[in-house]
């Protein structure tokens, strides 16, 4: 295959690929070397194949390898038949050459190494073909299978040490690559050297584990020794064959992903030219460059940088922290010390922000860090031997539990180092102590540091003036909603405004009304292969303070590089942007002030010329010495118009990128036209540190003046406003997992929707843009009528603000599909069943003729390619109705009248609804007596877990996984509090009145293997149902729905930008996501071209209002499609976009009883709406010529852009890429074919189901039908009302596990749920004890009546969604480590447990009983975040806790013994109370606990603390949420809602209903 | 934003009509002014509605949640503005517009709408009182001219418009006073004529020069105009009632709305004593009354004055059963447009004892 064909092809571009991986290393402490450490390596690695993946073939993985110490005695061996000559030991250097097959491809590359390699000075040794076996490998892995030699160059003269030595062997691999892009060579980009180092050797490939020593025969000889191995299995989210991409890198192995990586590789390339050093042979330095290649992973690129700063005298130890550096700001126990460390290093290189475990070797030293969040396990093992074993899991390697000296996890920011020269394990402390000692930086910082307060006043700060203040918001195009939604609420109350319903407005590039620049830009977000990130709970990890000036030297470490402001935020007030613009020359600061202004009359070239003139001002003035580039707009006027800020500051960033000396200044932006938090992101992300919105200040002081702001004065406005940006900032980096401003800033995670390519690539580039569209012209021409609307030609000037439109339909505002008549139309035609009248609706909102909408609006169908059929040829109704679905809208925030006529609609259809995210009353699980059912045919689990039982998850046909939301991607979903009245609360296991949060990420998915756990999890959970996963469109989704695809997933849900929702910040509404035209389009060309289409179905959906739209859909290749917005509509809402204050006048999306009473919605209402939809699919079909919609998926080719588009910005736009159709075989599918495989036939559940015990209770007689649709096959059974009319017989089993044993008791679990219903069985009906090393998410959803007992340790995930199961772990009985001391289960345990008991002796990694909503828990230590977002149940901690316990903890009781008295440190005070156990109550709950505890695994603790309980008592303390004192909360939520007393019932729930709950949720015992 | 609550706490409340033995001995306006509290509550019922139906139901586009919302929160002034920015002459829509904004209220699915029409009528009422309408004539002049004809509220609307941008305008009308329909349409007791001249006035002072018995293509040709202005805007009167379709409708047991309406507005300029005079045909025990409306309740008050005489009244209201008159142009140049097709009469009767309190009857 040529190179050609892996490049980027229609949406599809290789470089969103995501990877994510099983990672580790296995080290002899003493550093004896040995055959066995790389076979225990290797089988280690195979342990780990589950994080792997696999893509269309089962027998092409996505890349293993290893990285050992060079085996000299091996090399010795095997060179000599070649005849090479070795000298002694570490005297040459050797590394693994990918090359072309093609000979002579191969010989022109090796004779140019072989060339460099003299004139570097050094010899060449030779060149040893690398033995290999392709016969195990699947076909796509073998037609990229490159040819393999090991390069061998011998120490020059001139050199003495080994450093050296590898120095120049680095300089030699630099050059190599250089010299290869620029020859231009055939098959150039195949050339590749897995390391080049006389200390380490690297054997990768595209192979899965099992492949690695079948393809590498030399990893079977035993004379190939090493000290070390450190091993990666990968799984990429794409199958195309690339080998390169296989890790080990030459110095690490990587298991998460960098976020900021764009962003990086700019300042990188930026800080080139500063860079020197005298370690270094003059002149090599400039050999090395580019750093950081272009196109590579995100590894890769990490990787070039941790081995120039290694090559140039760091250790790796520093390298690592000042990539990845843990969080520090906010850290309240941490040294001043380590501190200013942390602070200089700050200074010369921006934080790698992002997920990640990463093992690192120089080969004298081998380490782990992990990232400031803690988002990847990392485990390891001390054997008494001397090994030491680190790796993603726990149990990779059998080692018996009496040679086990201790065990442990990696912390989040932690580092773990062993020194093969001292022979010892350096922990974290001691290894960061050293680096901050290593140099006087606390000194220097005290010197040298400049802070903003620090900066002289300014002669002169700029006043406001409220005679031209309306001219000048004309002239930045202020609206009065800027005013209203943006400006007000942040000013009054410090936070962003909030909407409802998501958008159906134009996209900026489609709409008649002038835009800003900033609406084009659409904010990133992170979706499966990184989480993110929780800024309000997780505060500790984020931060908005930043510098600004000139870097130094990265290679040096000199008090220089403190030339710098610090500055405590990016926003400016007009007093700071002063300060800072007249500095002028004092402490070396010089300020170059650059206007942003053009002339008016000149139009576009005049915006043009303005541009360069700019950028030539700011270069000559960098090189006269200026360090901060002040860019300005004030000074409009008549004759002078403003250029975009973001234009010219993005404009002027990278230009100086492109010229090198972008790092010598500062940027700063003072402009009237950023107001929104949007605008901040994308002026930060474009280069700016700070910013000074000078408009948005002085448009507050006017509201305050007018009395718009009641109760606060200029000054608490102007400062909320600006706590209001910190925190919107801070949210939307999260969204894409980024905690820094200094990762953020120049990080550009945007992508743009109608911008040409001219346009991108001089002001923005590498920022995707994929339909073209307008450029300077049309910039210049909405700027210019914002303009003139303040300087008009006629003397009539406008007295007040246009209104704007965006947020609510105004007749002169922005276009919207629904507005008075799209909805009156709908309603009545829904209403009165009148097809006529639909049709006048749809053609309403398909007719884009005059006010363009949505990219669809523009497509137009090729009629002429097929013959028409008739209308009665094509498939029925009926049929074309079950590809439908509901969106997923919760029970919560819509009411039990909407959401029950939704799904009653969807069982008469045969379609789908969907739960949402609040769980579902068990109540509609029966059918009502007519024989409709409201039971939702979609379960959706997210983040929150709300409700998620077993018996909520076996009650299900699809479990829907979702990651994201089109309204508010990378965001948790919050019910506010008054919202949450009683039968809410029950059906979410939480407390009414109290606010509901749901996480920003699954905290079990922070990258694409977890969620290939999660999918086997469900599976487990429920067999029968489909998986579906939904992502929300954005640039690279489509590589992202591939690696859902290949996490074994049935369904993968694309969502449009632009859905409804209850409740969303209207920064995420408006500027985050994309149409799903494009997302589906990327999806499906991604899918087909991997060869995956097969596999999975692919729905969408995202303002879908028409049988038009449908066929869209269908013919860019979805096979389902989803509604939520217009069912709503028929169902009577008016789209008054106020869900989220529970007023919604229609009964619609409100829990108010009163205003429930006003719903009008009927299920016929829904069922025509969606009969009328597939009249209308059928009735194109017929025209298109399709008898079945499986013919049209896919068919893109019948798409066309509509032509004689008249529209001035329209016209741009180019469609081909949305068209196009990837051909990669002649056998690939279009659409789903054939099932998932879901490995479910090698689970340990398998044969505990065959089980003699086991089937004795399976085949007794049933419970009650619980939910009939689910139970069918069992009605000829005997079912019984009551389970105590029937004796259950006791089963007790014993059986090993290792850690591939994954999901177990899952299965079981599910059979008992859906034999017994949900109550389950009688507690410890199943007793099962296993010894060995978990797989993760063991006893995952179990329910009542099971028990699982575990002597050894586990993985993560541990009792996720525990239903009322007991599960009981400790370390094995022979192993002499004191328990409480030693890690024995994973991360995130328990996690949404709803019910049960688990009793764990030894500590608990992160997140322990994170969303906990009703289970007890007992623990010997836990991580950080303990109890986050916990609504329920009891956790008792004997012993020390992680930083953040209980942040978010809004019910439920934890109880810590806190013996060194230190707790409250650690604890986030936010939401709880820490307070003395003293109520008697609480001894009887711990005691019992205690007991227990014991009883269950001979805790030494529990036996302490059971001995001297009165001493006990002193040390533990009892943390409550605030607003969970029981009487206070009654009394309040009476007062607040008095209708909650007498209303509960009236509500619809009914006592049975409420028991069930009970019995499903609340422990027994 | 309104009260997010205010809909479910407040009920509708309109103004109060003064008593009827006072109102049959004068020709003035019925109902009475509104206390200012009341008034923000009722502006606090509007929910503020992501597609406020009332803004698509008013025939001018009026912003109505923007100035219910500065009503609620006592920003009068704001209000006002909010109000002149879609609608030159709120005094007379806020009094004889048939407030299609009120039946569209998404307030009105569950409860009564809110008080739209009183609210208007009470900003432009309270902006007069506390002089903040003004003159605003235009910075600059351009310099250019233009003529429009009629003077009704269209051609009103139309020439403030063009002057403030700065033209020389002139309104040319064929009766003897300004006004059209304003005069010779509605009848002082839905409002009182002090409030159109009130409003002349300030055109006047703007600079718009009006001359009247000026009737285009009689004593003036057409040529002559056009050769005098640079731009001519016609807006002409129907100054005919539009043919009804209900059988029979031109004997002479019936009386159109239109003729008595004049009468009694040149009776009033005649000076004569504001004295309760019947004005249906006399000696007649019955009378029947056609009009063509959509709002009963104000007919039926209307009624009040004519039944004098009568011992009963026969009242036929014709509605255009779904089309609402639909809007050409921007404001100022507003015309109503009726879909001749979709316009069916349809002929309500209400039966009124002699002297009867309208109201309540008119209410059934």
């Amino acid at each position: 295959m040529d190179d050609s064909e892996l490049m980027k092809q229609g949406l599809y571009d290789p470089r969103y690929e995501h990877d994510s991986c099983g990672v580790g290393f296995l080290v002899h402490l003493k550093g004896e070397r040995s055959h066995r450490i790389v076979r225990d390596a290797i089988t280690a690695l195979n342990n780990l194949n589950h994080r792997g993946a696999c893509g269309c073939e089962v027998n092409t993985g996505d890349g293993a390898g290893v990285l050992i110490q060079i085996p000299h005695e091996f090399f010795l061996e095997k060179c000599t038949p070649w005849g090479i000559r070795l000298p002694g030991a570490r005297e040459y250097g050797a590394g693994c050459l990918f090359m072309p097959k093609h000979p002579d491809q191969a010989i022109h590359g090796k004779r140019l190494f072989e060339e460099i390699v003299v004139e570097e000075g050094q010899r060449f040794l030779g060149w040893r073909p690398v033995p290999t076996s392709n016969h195990s490998l699947g076909a796509s892995a073998i037609t990229r299978e490159p040819a393999m030699a090991q390069a061998f160059v011998g120490c020059g003269s001139g050199i003495d040490a080994t450093d050296q030595f590898e120095r120049k062997l680095y300089v030699i691999r630099k050059r190599f690559e250089s010299a290869l892009n620029a020859s231009g060579m055939h098959g150039y980009r195949q050339f590749y050297f897995c390391s080049l180092s006389c200390h380490t050797l690297v054997y990768k490939g595209m192979l899965t584990p099992w492949q690695l020593d079948l393809y590498f025969p030399d990893l079977r000889e035993p004379s190939l020794r090493s000290s070390f191995c450190m091993f990666h299995s990968r799984f990429s989210t794409n199958t195309f064959p690339n080998w390169q991409l296989a890790h080990p890198y030459r110095m690490i192995a990587h298991n998460g992903e960098i976020n900021t990586l764009r962003g990086n590789i700019n300042w990188m390339r930026a800080r080139e030219t500063l860079m020197e050093s005298e370690l270094f042979d003059p002149g090599d330095v400039r050999k090395l460059l580019p750093i950081i290649a272009e196109g590579q992973s995100d590894t890769a690129s990490i990787d070039n940088v941790v081995e120039l700063l290694v090559k140039a005298g760091r250790s790796p130890a520093q390298a690592m922290t000042m990539l990845i550096p843990e969080a520090w700001e906010n850290h309240q126990s941490m040294s001043q010390e380590k501190k200013d460390f942390y602070d200089f290093q700050s200074r010369l290189m921006e934080p790698w922000d992002g997920p990640a475990s990463i093992v690192v070797t120089d080969g004298k030293t081998i380490g782990a860090t992990l990232d400031r969040n803690g988002l990847r396990p990392s485990r390891y093992w001390v054997s008494r031997d001397a090994l030491v074993i680190m790796a993603s899991e726990v149990g990779v390697l059998d080692i018996p539990p009496d040679q086990i000296a201790g065990k442990g996890r990696l912390e989040p920011g932690k580092m773990f180092l062993i020194d093969l020269d001292s022979q010892r394990i350096v922990d974290d402390e001691e290894l960061k102590s050293g680096l901050a000692a290593s140099r006087p930086y606390s000194t220097w910082l005290r010197e040298r540091r400049v802070t903003l307060d620090g900066l002289p006043e300014a002669p002169y700060v700029p006043q406001s003036d409220a005679e031209s203040l309306l001219r000048r918001q004309l002239t930045f195009g202020y609206t009065q909603e800027d005013l209203k939604y943006i400006l007000g609420p942040m000013a009054k109350d410090g936070l962003w405004a909030i909407g409802s319903m998501g958008t159906d407005t134009p996209l900026a590039v489609l709409s008649d009304r002038p835009q800003l620049l900033y609406n084009y830009f659409k904010q990133l977000f992170a979706q499966v292969t990184n989480p993110p990130l929780d800024p309000i709970r997780e505060e500790l990890v984020t931060t908005v303070s930043t510098s600004l000036g000139p870097e130094d030297n990265l290679l040096a470490e000199r008090v220089n590089a403190l030339q710098q402001i610090s500055l405590p935020s990016f926003v400016l007030t007009n007093r700071d942007a002063a300060r800072i613009r007249y500095l002028d020359g004092w402490r070396g600061f010089r300020t170059e002030i650059l206007p942003m202004l053009f002339r008016a009359e000149e139009g576009s070239a005049g915006m043009r010329w303005a541009l360069e003139n700019l950028f030539r001002k700011a270069k000559a003035a960098i090189e006269s010495g200026a360090s901060i580039l002040f860019l300005s707009d004030r000074g409009t006027d008549a004759e002078h118009a403003p250029i975009p800020s973001l234009l010219a500051c993005s404009g002027l960033h990278h230009f100086l990128v492109r010229e090198q000396i972008r790092t010598r200044a500062g940027l700063v932006v003072e402009s009237g036209d950023c107001r929104e938090v949007h605008h901040f992101c994308l002026l930060l992300g474009y280069g700016a540190a700070a910013i000074n919105p000078y408009l948005a200040f002085e448009s507050i002081e006017r509201m305050v003046a007018e009395g718009q702001l009641e109760g606060i004065d200029t000054g608490e406005a102007v400062e909320s406003f600006i706590k209001a940006v910190y925190k919107g900032v801070v949210k939307v980096m999260s969204k894409m997992g980024i905690s820094t401003i200094s990762g953020y800033h120049g990080a550009q995670i945007f992508e743009a929707i109608g911008l040409n390519e001219r346009f991108i690539d001089r002001y923005f580039p590498n920022t995707p843009s994929r339909i073209r569209g307008i450029g300077v012209e049309e910039i210049t021409r909405e700027t210019l009528t914002h303009h003139c609307s303040a300087f008009p030609k006629r003397p009539h000037a406008r007295k007040s603000l246009p209104c704007g439109g965006q947020y609510q339909w105004r007749r002169n505002g922005e276009h919207h599909l629904f507005n008075p008549e799209t909805v009156y139309t709908l309603q009545r035609a829904t209403r009165s069943g009148n097809y006529e009248v639909f049709k006048s609706y749809s053609d309403r909102v398909n007719d884009q003729g005059k006010r363009l909408c949505t990219l669809r609006g523009l497509m137009e169908f090729n009629f002429d390619q097929r013959r028409p059929i008739p209308v009665d040829e094509v498939e029925s109704v009926d049929s074309i109705v079950k590809r439908f679905c509901t969106g997923a809208m919760s029970y919560g925030s819509i009411s039990a009248e909407a959401h029950s006529t939704l799904a009653i609609a969807m069982n008469r259809l045969g379609g789908w609804s969907n739960t949402g995210e609040g769980g579902e009353d068990p109540e509609r699980f029966l059918p009502l007596p007519n024989g409709d059912s409201r039971r939702s045919r979609i379960k959706q689990v997210a983040s929150g877990r709300f409700g998620v039982t077993s018996g909520y998850l076996v009650s299900a046909d699809e479990l829907q996984i979702k990651m994201a939301q089109g309204a508010k991607p990378g965001e948790g979903g919050e019910l506010p509090g008054h919202k949450v009245y009683p039968w809410i609360a029950k059906t979410r296991h939480t407390t009414p009145g109290v606010g509901l949060i749901s996480p920003p990420p699954h905290h079990d998915i922070y990258s694409i293997e977890d969620l290939a756990q999660l999918i086997f999890d469900l599976k487990n959970a429920n067999p029968r149902a489909r998986i579906s996963v939904k992502l929300v469109a954005e640039v690279g989704v489509g590589t992202v729905a591939a690696g859902v695809a290949k996490a074994h997933a049935d369904v993968v849900l694309v969502s449009g930008h632009d859905g409804g929702t209850g409740a969303s910040p209207l920064t995420s509404i408006k500027h985050a996501g994309i149409p799903w035209e494009l997302g589906l389009a990327e999806t499906q060309q991604t899918l087909v071209l991997n060869n995956l289409r097969d596999r999975i179905v692919v729905q969408t959906d995202g303002q879908l209002k028409t049988g038009r739209d449908v066929v869209v859909a269908a013919l860019l290749g979805a096979e389902e499609f989803g509604f939520a917005s217009a069912p709503l509509v028929t169902l009577g809402c008016v789209m008054m976009r106020v869900c989220h204050q529970d007023t919604c006048p229609v009964g619609v999306a409100t829990q108010n009883p009163e205003l429930r009473k006003r719903f009008q919605g009927r299920p016929e209402h829904v069922v025509n709406f969606f009969r009328f939809i597939a009249q209308e699919v059928r009735e194109l079909m017929a025209q298109l010529g399709f008898r079945t919609m499986d013919a049209m998926i896919g068919r893109s080719d019948l798409l066309d852009m509509r032509e004689a588009i008249d529209h001035h910005k329209a016209r741009g736009l180019d469609f081909s890429e949305i068209f196009h159709r990837p051909v990669p075989g002649q056998t690939v599918e279009y659409r789903r074919t054939m099932p998932q495989d879901h490995g479910l036939a090698d689970a340990l559940d398998l044969q505990l189901l065959q089980h003699f015990a086991i089937r004795r209770i399976l085949d007794l007689p049933q419970r009650v039908r619980w939910c009939p649709a689910v139970q069918e096959e069992m009605a000829t059974k005997k079912v019984v009302p009551n389970l105590s009319e029937v004796e259950i017989p006791r089963a007790e089993l014993e059986l090993p596990i290792r850690n591939v044993n994954r999901t177990l008791g899952t299965l079981l679990g599910s059979e008992i749920t859906r034999r017994f219903g949900l109550e389950g069985l009688p507690d410890d009906s199943i007793r099962i004890k296993f010894g060995g090393s978990a797989g993760q998410s063991f006893g995952a959803f179990l329910p009542r009546g099971i028990t699982l007992i575990l002597e050894g340790d586990s993985n993560d995930y541990v009792g996720k969604g525990l239903s009322g199961g007991k599960i009981v772990a400790f370390p094995p009985k022979t192993s002499t480590f004191r328990a409480e001391d030693n890690v024995l289960i994973g991360n995130v345990a328990l996690y949404g447990a709803t019910g049960g008991r688990a009793f764990f002796r030894g500590r608990a990694g992160e997140r322990f009983c994170v969303r906990n909503s009703g289970a007890f828990a007992v623990a010997e230590g836990t991580g950080d975040h303990c109890c986050e977002y916990m609504t329920g149940g009891v956790v008792v901690v004997l012993g020390p806790t992680g930083r953040n316990f209980a942040a978010g903890m809004s019910g439920g009781v934890a109880f810590v013994l806190d013996e060194a008295g230190d707790f409250g440190v650690r604890c986030n005070p936010e939401m709880v109370n820490i307070e003395p156990v003293d109520d008697p109550e609480d001894h009887q709950v711990i005691l019992q606990l205690l007991r227990e505890h014991l009883e269950n695994t001979g805790s030494s603790v529990a036996l302490r603390l059971l001995g001297d309980w009165d001493d006990a008592v002193r040390k533990l303390v009892k943390v409550m949420p605030k607003e969970c004192g029981r009487d206070l909360q009654d009394e309040g939520r009476a007062r607040l809602h008095p209708e909650w007393v007498v209303n509960a019932e009236a509500a619809g729930q009914t006592e049975a209903a409420d028991r069930q709950i009970e019995a499903a949720g609340v422990p027994h015992g | 934003m309104g009260k997010v609550t205010g809909f479910l706490e407040f009920e509708r409340e309109g103004a109060a009509s003064r008593a009827v033995s006072e109102r049959i001995r004068d020709w003035k306006e019925v109902p009475l002014p509104v206390d200012g509290a009341l008034l923000r509550q009722q502006g606090a019922r509007c929910m503020d509605c992501g597609i406020p139906f009332c803004h698509q139901g008013c025939p001018l586009g009026n912003i109505i949640p923007d100035w219910n919302d500065l009503v609620y929160r006592n920003h009068w002034r704001d209000a006002i503005d909010a109000l002149h920015a879609t609608n030159n002459f709120p005094e007379f829509t806020g009094r004889l517009c048939p407030a299609p904004c009120e039946a569209s209220c998404v307030v009105a699915i569950g409860s009564e709408a809110v008080s739209i029409k009183l609210i208007e009528k009470t900003i432009i009422e309270r902006a007069w009182e506390e002089g903040w309408v003004v003159p605003e004539p235009p910075a600059s002049e351009t310099g250019r001219s233009v003529a429009v004809v009629g003077s009704g509220p269209a051609g009103l609307a139309c020439a403030q418009q063009l002057r403030r941008v700065g033209h020389r305008v002139t309104v040319l009308e064929r009766a003897d006073k300004v006004g059209g329909l304003l005069r010779y349409g509605i009848p002082e007791f839905k409002m009182e004529k002090r409030v159109l001249d009130r409003r002349l006035a300030q055109m006047e002072a703007e600079g718009i020069e009006f001359k009247t018995g000026v009737h285009v293509g009689v004593n003036l040709d057409a040529a002559t105009l056009r050769a005098k202005y640079d731009a001519l805007v016609l807006c002409g009167g129907a100054c005919q009632a539009r043919d009804l379709p209900i059988p029979g409708v031109n004997s002479r047991a019936y009386t159109l709305h239109w003729s008595t309406s004049r009468r009694q507005t040149g009776e009033l300029r005649e000076n004569r004593s504001p004295k309760p005079r019947p004005s249906a045909p006399r000696g007649r025990k019955s009378s029947s009354l056609v009009a063509e409306t959509q709002a009963p309740t104000a007919w039926a008050r209307r009624t009040v004055s004519i039944a004098r005489a009568c011992t009963s009244l026969r009242l036929s209201l014709v509605r255009p059963t779904h089309a609402r008159p639909r809007i050409r142009g921007r404001n100022g140049t507003t015309s109503f447009v009726y879909p001749a097709p979709t316009k069916r009469a349809v002929s309500v009767s209400i039966r009124l004892a002699r002297r009867s309190s309208s109201e309540t009857t008119a209410a059934g």
